[in-house]
């Protein structure tokens, strides 16, 4: 039983980012947690297997993270602050992906 | 993972880690500091004159969006007395710079700040969605970066605003510093890390009878060593509203390998980018000085492609001339002539195609563009600096940078506007422009 449980958590996409996704910039997701809690890297292999319908993946991730220019707040700190892909993840944790790399 | 302190305030989270100096900070914290290194780099460079009228270029983006926001912030808190106003640019992209101009019209109202649009349609009697018909997705952003530099200046004066601020961040100067270094252009970098950059004619002119025109409005970039990511982070926690998006013509040349390369790198060490600047400004130091250089091709540091810069727009010129010439062999396209380039090609050809410098410069240029395969057969010859070397005698270029001949500054007999030429490079591109009307529907695959 304790495998199928899920992680309510509310994703973001700012800063030209949302236009990857739907154009949607909030998505609440319900992240499957079959090992116990999660990371950041199983969010994004998520993200990008399930939420992301545009095909430039890469426009996403690069070298298995995050494409470098884009970043990452944990419930509004820097992820580097959190310790990155292996931050934990909590129920109803806010993770926004900020693009730095569009004009303006 | 314990949550750790602001270092500044030892009391709020830390959600900040700052790329210059790591040091981990509270949001408020951050957006203090933030404004006040603004305000350190315009006062410790006299920036402004109080009571100054000045004009932010706002384009919507980020940048501008919050330059607009520090600026209006700092001008209050500061005492500066600022007489402030935004400036946009609409270029006439549909689906793009309606969009942007929209969030620009949302900042006016939030910060109560005048906005005056100028559009190349009104300056120029093309938008670029016209310009783009024309001559086809390739080559467009020549246009619109030479259309746009006068614009800035064009509507400054028209406003009456003698000093034009815009939102270039450390990583745009850093970009361009690497990109003018992978094509050994010093002097073009040595321009790039400048703050302000007046035309050169801006002091004289003023002092003559103290009105501003379109040939003295000096340029400047307050966010110089503001880092993009504190810029997005900064308008982030103050929840400022700002369109991104890619202007649908502009290609990921040049400009986009610096650009990756930049963040790749900020990465790694993010100190990179603020050393890659300061770098930057160390080698003008080097670069001998060239006072009378002329303002359209002076340090169009942005952001589109490969076109703000003017490297790269001359570089993107010669493309699009051999596209064209291509174009006409095979019967369809538009011929643009540009008599001028085509003829420099042909000297330069000639003047430099046994020296050691220009086959090691062409290498440096050609090969990262990763574009301009064919460049070769056509114009043995393409530095984007051809127009210095024209001028001088051939031969090695270091030792005769200082007072190139013809790089004196006159006006443009058609418009007026600054021009080392007869004619400046926007009425030549309208010539061409003009002539082709007719032809309008034929296009460039």
């Amino acid at each position: 039983m304790a495998e199928s449980t899920s992680i309510p958590l509310t994703i973001e996409f700012t800063g030209g980012l949302e236009l990857l996704f739907s154009n949607q910039r909030k998505h609440k997701v319900d992240l499957p947690s079959s090992k116990q809690s999660p990371n950041v890297a199983d969010l994004i292999t998520y993200l990008c297997d399930n939420l992301m319908k545009d095909p430039r993946k890469d426009m996403f991730v690069l070298d298995g993270t995050v494409r470098p220019g884009i970043l990452v707040l944990i419930n509004d700190a820097d992820w580097e602050l959190e310790g990155q892909e292996t931050y934990q993840l909590q129920p109803r944790d806010e993770i926004v992906f900020v693009s730095t790399l569009h004009g303006g | 993972m314990a949550p750790r302190e602001c270092e500044i305030c030892q009391n709020n989270r830390a959600q900040i880690l700052r790329p210059k100096n790591h040091a981990r900070i509270c949001a408020p914290c951050f957006t203090a500091l933030f404004e006040q290194e603004v305000a350190e780099t315009i006062e410790s460079s006299n920036l402004f004159q109080p009571g100054e009228r000045v004009a932010i270029g706002a384009s919507g983006g980020k940048d501008s969006t919050v330059l607009a926001s520090v600026l209006k912030t700092l001008n209050e808190r500061q005492k500066w007395g600022l007489d402030l106003v935004l400036l946009s640019i609409d270029e006439g992209i549909t689906g793009y710079r309606d969009h942007s101009l929209e969030a620009v019209k949302r900042n006016a109202a939030d910060l109560d700040l005048p906005l005056k649009i100028v559009s190349y349609q009104e300056l120029y009697g093309w938008s670029m969605d016209q310009v783009v018909a024309q001559i086809g997705k390739k080559g467009n952003c020549t246009y619109c970066g030479v259309f746009r530099r006068q614009a800035l200046d064009r509507g400054a004066a028209m406003l009456g605003v003698g000093h034009v601020v815009t939102g270039h961040n450390a990583d745009d100067v850093a970009e361009t510093v690497l990109m003018n270094l992978l094509r050994g252009d010093l002097p073009r970098l040595s321009r790039a890390t400048s703050i302000v950059t007046s035309t050169p004619s801006a002091a004289k002119a003023k002092s003559a009878d103290g009105k501003v025109t379109m040939t003295n409005v000096k340029r400047s970039k307050p966010m110089i060593y503001a880092y993009e990511k504190e810029i997005v982070m900064y308008a982030h926690h103050k929840k400022l509203d700002y369109f991104s998006t890619e202007c649908i013509y502009s290609p990921e040349a040049f400009r986009g390998s610096a650009r990756t390369l930049i963040k790749n790198l900020e990465r790694i060490r993010p100190e990179s980018i603020l050393d890659v600047v300061k770098s930057g400004m160390d080698m003008a130091r080097l670069v001998p000085q060239e006072q009378g250089a002329v303002p359209e091709e002076v340090e169009m540091t942005g952001r589109c492609g490969d076109a703000k810069e003017s490297g790269g727009e001359m570089a993107a010129m010669e493309r699009k001339l051999q596209q064209d010439e291509v174009a006409a062999t095979n019967g369809i396209g538009v011929e643009i002539q540009l008599p001028r380039s085509s003829k420099n090609d042909r000297e330069l050809g000639s003047a430099h195609a046994h020296s050691r410098e220009t086959v090691a410069l062409k290498a440096a240029n050609d090969h990262p563009d990763g574009q301009n395969h064919d460049r070769d057969q056509l114009a043995p010859v393409t530095l984007p600096t051809r127009t210095k070397m024209k001028q001088k005698p051939a031969g090695r270029g270091a030792e005769k940078r200082t007072l190139p001949p013809k790089q004196k500054l006159g006006q443009c007999e058609k418009c007026g506007y600054l021009s080392s030429q007869a004619v400046c490079k926007a009425c030549m591109l309208l010539e061409g422009l003009n002539k082709a009307r007719p032809h309008t529907g034929i296009e460039v695959g």
